[in-house]
């Protein structure tokens, strides 16, 4: 059972704070993925978490002992390298055999666990070669083989399957998430790779210039993002995001993104639930792709706009739509809106709509 | 065109206004080393080649009689020439060894973040850059029995470095140490600061201490390179002279060059000298490659 909290973490490099009051707590068997912009202190906080990294404030527990004084090899944690960091003088065998001979485990043990762990990891074949030897999907076997032989308490990985190519990496993702299932060790795994983080996690923590923005299930993240920047960071394509202009006739509300357009038919509840920030202007709307729905002929309801630019992507579309001064991005079946320039009807799903508070970014929690 | 070694001339530069072709420039540089490569080098191996099968003494006017390989099977047979080896050889060990400790030693010591690093490193090396000839003065000044400093600061008393023949042989290779070890402590630093910073820390992660990581990840990693630094002070305390001739002149000290010196032009025997010469040159070549080929061991990986 490993169970790992950080509380108040603080965290400079000089007069840069890197880490700011950093709050979260992983539970025994979860995989937690960290997600960020490079820079924003996802990397530093794991390798505090290792020991290889010291924190300035606050505690890192783990199984309810602080533990931000101890040495690396007194937490018993293992850690993957974005940059594998094989031993290049050492073949496959003796780089997954290093962490048991190197706390003095007999010869025999020594065998059995590294031959079973190879043969979990399907390298059971590439025991005798030496890293250089290696693709860089099987040098990632190899390094992970090395983290998990020993059976840490947690595994930290980061970046692990950056350095790979887009094939490669779908592969090696399927192949961690299945690794997490059989082996079910508390895992950290950082990434930039929204991608990654929603297909692998248990629970996403995104983070931006050492804050921690908001931690969830990768659903509730997604649709439920606390603030502009989460809102933005999680999501291909990025979520549309305009200024509000919410408007209130008789019993129809309205809200439109830019003055000069009508706006989109919006049910009456909105206004209560915004609760007077609607007239300020201080108002931004965010709406996903798809729930900016399209229709080739005028409905009730739909707002005349203009096709500008369309993304073909196989399996679907991504249309920029002119909606005034602003563009809306739809996501369409492919071929839906068959040229730039035609006009197109546009109406937004409520239910997927997203108010901010345009001054802190903050969500302001309306739920249609 | 990134392939070709030699690329086009740029036809702006000067040595092209001047009209030479690239062939010419290769020319004018290389010409000249070989001439003198030739000259100096070749052209007297081959000649001494030729003498050690001779009885040719320059001093006298004799001519040369051909006496086949009785010049070498008189020296191998030379229990004085063996013992001369044995002390070669037993130079060479105490010399490079210690050389390989203390230079590998302080490498260990700098390498890392320490204020005026590059200060204190380009002062190691100050006695790699001095003439021999002028350590090997200064040193019999340190090691003098009556006003040396060395015996004061040790408060050693009246000890006798130099003229004590089971101690001469030591305080050559002493002094030979503290000349050499900056030569092994630069090349360890080198291969030292070559092991990537995140091995050590993969070790780390994997809970190795320090003494498994020294030998299990930076040893291995800096062996090629110490390797060389090993090959070239046995080839160059094989070859020992200077220091040894001007510090003490102990039979105990007499190491094979000094044998050789003193055959060549104190007796004057030409051709059985030069034969000795040739004897040295097999050893070293055969001894310099066992080590390449470890060398090239411990390069595959």
């Amino acid at each position: 059972m490993t169970h790992i909290e950080l509380r108040g973490v603080q965290k400079w490099f000089g007069a840069v704070q890197v880490i700011k009051n950093l709050n979260l707590t992983i539970e025994d068997g979860e995989f937690i993925v960290m997600l960020g912009q490079s820079g924003c202190g996802k990397t530093t906080t794991l390798r505090a978490v290792a020991g290889l990294e010291t924190i300035d404030e606050g505690d890192i527990l783990i199984d309810g002992k602080p533990v931000q004084h101890l040495k690396c090899s007194a937490r018993d944690i293992a850690m993957v390298f974005q940059s594998f960091s094989l031993y290049p003088h050492m073949t496959v065998y003796e780089n997954i055999a290093f962490p048991l001979r190197a706390t003095g485990m007999g010869k025999a043990g020594i065998d059995e666990a590294v031959r079973s762990i190879a043969k979990v990891l399907r390298i059971t074949e590439l025991l005798d070669r030496k890293p250089s030897a290696l693709s860089g999907g099987d040098m990632q076997r190899v390094a992970i083989g090395r983290a998990l032989v020993r059976h840490p308490k947690a595994m930290l990985m980061d970046e692990p399957i950056g350095a790979l190519d887009a094939k490669l990496r779908e592969e090696m993702r399927a192949e961690i998430k299945r690794l997490h299932v059989k082996q079910g060790s508390t895992t950290i795994y950082v990434t930039h790779d929204q991608v990654e983080a929603m297909s692998l996690a248990d629970r996403i923590v995104i983070m931006h210039e050492g804050v921690l923005q908001q931690v969830g299930a990768p659903e509730e993240v997604y649709q439920r993002p606390q603030n502009l920047f989460v809102a933005q960071f999680v999501g291909s394509p990025v979520m549309n995001v305009s200024p509000a202009i919410v408007r209130s006739e008789g019993d129809d509300v309205s809200v439109a993104i830019d003055a000069t357009v009508p706006g989109f038919a919006f049910p009456r509840e909105l206004l209560g639930k915004l609760n007077g920030h609607a007239g300020n202007g201080a108002l931004k709307l965010g709406i996903r792709p798809e729930a900016v729905l399209v229709s080739r002929d005028a409905q009730p309801g739909y707002v005349p706009v203009v096709a500008h630019i369309i993304e073909p992507l196989g399996s679907h579309d991504i249309v920029d739509l002119k909606v005034g001064g602003e563009i809306l991005r739809a996501r369409t079946p492919s071929g839906f809106v068959p040229r730039a320039g035609d006009a197109v009807h546009v109406r937004l799903d409520p239910s997927q709509a997203h108010f901010f508070d345009q001054s802190s970014g903050e969500s302001l929690g309306v739920r249609l | 065109m990134a392939t070709l070694t030699m690329t086009t001339l740029d036809p702006q530069s000067k040595a092209a206004r001047r009209g030479l072709s690239d062939l010419a420039i290769r020319n004018l540089f290389i010409i000249p080393t070989i001439i003198f490569l030739i000259v100096f080098n070749i052209f007297p191996l081959l000649y001494s080649l030729g003498y050690s099968f001779t009885d040719f003494r320059a001093s006298s006017n004799a001519p040369a009689n051909f006496v086949g390989l009785d010049n070498y099977r008189t020296l191998l047979n030379d229990p004085f020439i063996w013992s001369n080896f044995a002390i070669t050889a037993k130079y060479v060990i105490v010399s490079v060894a210690g050389q390989v400790v203390v230079g590998f030693g302080v490498a260990l010591l700098l390498n890392r973040e320490i204020p005026f690093k590059g200060l204190i490193t380009t002062l190691l090396l100050l006695p790699m850059m001095l003439s021999m000839a002028v350590v090997g003065l200064f040193w019999k000044l340190l090691y003098d029995p009556s006003f040396g400093i060395i015996n004061y600061a040790f408060g050693l008393g009246r000890f006798e470095w130099l003229s004590n023949p089971d101690m001469a042989l030591y305080a050559v290779a002493l002094t030979d140490i503290w000349m050499w070890s900056p030569f092994v402590m630069l090349l360890s630093l080198a291969g030292l600061s070559a092991v990537p910073k995140h091995l050590y820390e993969a070790a780390a992660i994997d809970r190795a201490g320090p003494i498994y990581t020294f030998f299990r990840i930076t040893l291995p990693l800096v062996a090629p390179i110490l390797m060389i630094a090993i090959i070239f002070r046995t080839m160059e305390a094989f070859k020992t002279f200077d220091l040894a001739y001007i510090l003490t002149s102990q039979p105990t000290t007499e190491v094979i060059s000094i044998r050789l010196y003193k055959m060549a032009f104190q007796e004057w025997q030409t051709g059985m000298s030069c034969a000795l010469a040739y004897i040295v040159l097999i050893m070293v070549i055969a001894i310099t490659n066992i080590y390449v080929k470890y060398l090239n061991k411990v390069k595959e990986r």
